[in-house]
């Protein structure tokens, strides 16, 4: 899920008062293109290759990346969301909904897959994530993708290909959006 | 910790309730579709089934929907219980509760008794599965979606409920689901089959199938329930099906995109045609499947999300 978004759900209920712009889109433009790139050179090629972005931050950054793929390969690779909600570690904690519905276009049984997201923080939607991923076929290999690596890590997960690393204060947030970029800001309480 | 939440009555969650359980269900096809169809979702939960009545399809949908969230599952039969013994309602209630169950699913003959066991539990969270000739919300809720599957919306549409409407705690909460969700809903059945007052049904009442059959967008058939009949409501079986039943000929009159729909299980030959209900138009079995994941919608709302229902 977006931050932005799990920051004005309730509890927690806030207003995000956004500070400072860190990438305009032309930046996450770049970083898109970079990416691409990355991916394709540590994967030998595209063969094999499925793009899955997390509801909802990181499937508009999935599909972008997935048009760079095809441009610089000419090879449409499969792409996929996934909304991790059942899979979640705070479920009970706080009120947990899956916000879009889950469409994994093939078996990936064998296949590399690139799960993509707008955000890296604590890492746990990535831990409920690669749970997720496993009910649906045994991955050759799974390889992460993020506009912003923002740390306070509080799992063994990194990132392959990283958009920006944001250090970042824990109460902080970060929004990642197409018109704006990536802004950093604070949630003020209601 | 919150309020126990509870699903009794379809009223409970009113139109924009059942949009959610709508939403929500979309979510849980995918999950049934995929080739390990189980979440674990509701991992540590554990979910009774207190059926006083028979039953085949709810109870198994109900059971198939709590192992496919990870719930762990308890059954409960009169018939090898100590309510044989002799043991009260509430002493059983009590004594299930005490063994830390998060989810009570409970089906009896009598109307009202999933609000007793609910105003007993004491954390909770109790589902009608039916109580009497009452109410059976999540039939209703399968009802909903299956239609909006099939037809994106129920706004608008026209929806025959024909036969046995009187013994039905599926016609009562069906009518309750459809009108709310915008549909016009039609009771087609003998007079002698009807409820005693229809006051508060959103509902007009026919006695002419033929008349109705051309209308509508969808075909409710309900069963002859035959054991709960204890005088003579109907002259004869045959009768009933040459005016009631959708019968080959009749089938005929409907609408090409008309939906036939059935709660089960199927009296073939009495209410339906078995050729009938054997036809691509007959979403029956369809039925069936998304009953599963309405009920893991149902149950994941009620002891997992931790969002509120619609509950006014």
């Amino acid at each position: 899920m977006a931050e932005r978004e799990r920051a004005l759900t309730p509890p927690y209920g806030g207003v995000f008062v956004p500070r400072a712009r860190v990438m305009d889109p032309d930046d996450v433009r770049r970083a898109i293109w970079r990416m691409a790139h990355e991916i394709i050179e540590r994967n030998h090629g595209t063969d094999g290759l499925v793009l899955i972005g997390l509801q909802t931050g990181g499937v508009p950054i999935a599909s972008r990346l997935s048009e760079a793929i095809d441009s610089v390969s000419g090879v449409m690779v499969p792409l996929g969301c996934l909304d991790v909600a059942f899979y979640r570690d705070d479920i009970g904690l706080r009120p947990v909904l899956p916000q879009a519905t889950t469409e994994i276009p093939v078996d990936l049984t064998g296949k590399t897959v690139v799960l993509v997201d707008d955000v890296l923080f604590t890492g746990r939607t990535v831990r409920a994530a690669l749970n997720a991923l496993h009910d649906y076929g045994r991955a050759r290999a799974i390889q992460l993708a993020v506009m912003v690596d923002r740390g306070h890590r509080e799992l063994p997960i990194r990132p392959d290909f990283v958009g920006k690393n944001l250090p970042t204060r824990r109460d902080e947030m970060v929004d990642v959006n197409d018109a704006e970029g990536v802004v950093l800001g604070d949630v003020k309480p209601k | 910790m919150t309020q126990p939440r509870h699903l009794l009555s379809i009223t409970d969650l009113g139109a924009e309730g059942i949009q959610d359980v709508m939403r929500l269900t979309d979510s849980f096809v995918e999950v049934s579709e995929r080739a390990i169809p189980k979440v674990p979702a509701l991992r540590g939960k554990t979910v009774v089934s207190l059926f006083f009545e028979d039953s085949t399809r709810t109870r198994l949908s109900f059971e198939t929907a709590a192992k496919r969230l990870s719930a762990d599952t308890m059954n409960f039969s009169v018939s090898t219980s100590s309510v044989k013994k002799g043991e009260s309602l509430r002493d059983t209630v009590e004594t299930i509760e005490a063994m830390g169950v998060d989810a009570m699913v409970v089906r009896h003959s009598g109307a009202g008794v999933p609000w007793q066991v609910a105003a007993w539990s004491r954390g909770s969270s109790v589902i009608n599965a039916g109580d009497g000739w009452h109410e059976h919300p999540t039939q209703a809720l399968l009802d909903c979606y299956t239609i909006r599957q099939q037809r994106q919306s129920l706004e608008g549409l026209r929806i025959a409920i024909v036969g046995d409407i009187r013994h039905s705690r599926v016609a009562r909460s069906d009518v309750l689901a459809f009108s709310a969700l915008g549909a016009s809903v039609t009771l087609v059945a003998p007079p002698t089959l009807l409820p005693p007052s229809l006051a508060g049904w959103p509902a007009e009442v026919s006695h002419d199938l033929d008349e109705v059959a051309p209308k509508c967008d969808v075909v409710y058939l309900l069963r002859l329930q035959r054991e709960r009949m204890q005088e003579a409501l109907l002259p004869s079986l045959r009768e009933y099906t040459a005016t009631y039943g959708l019968t080959r000929a009749r089938a005929r009159l409907l609408k090409d995109d008309a939906l036939i729909m059935h709660p089960g299980p199927v009296n073939r030959g009495v209410e339906i045609a078995a050729e009938v209900a054997d036809r691509p138009n007959s979403v029956i079995t369809r039925q069936v499947a998304n009953g599963v994941a309405v009920r893991m919608a149902v149950l994941f709302l009620l002891i997992g999300s931790g969002v509120d229902l619609a509950v006014h």
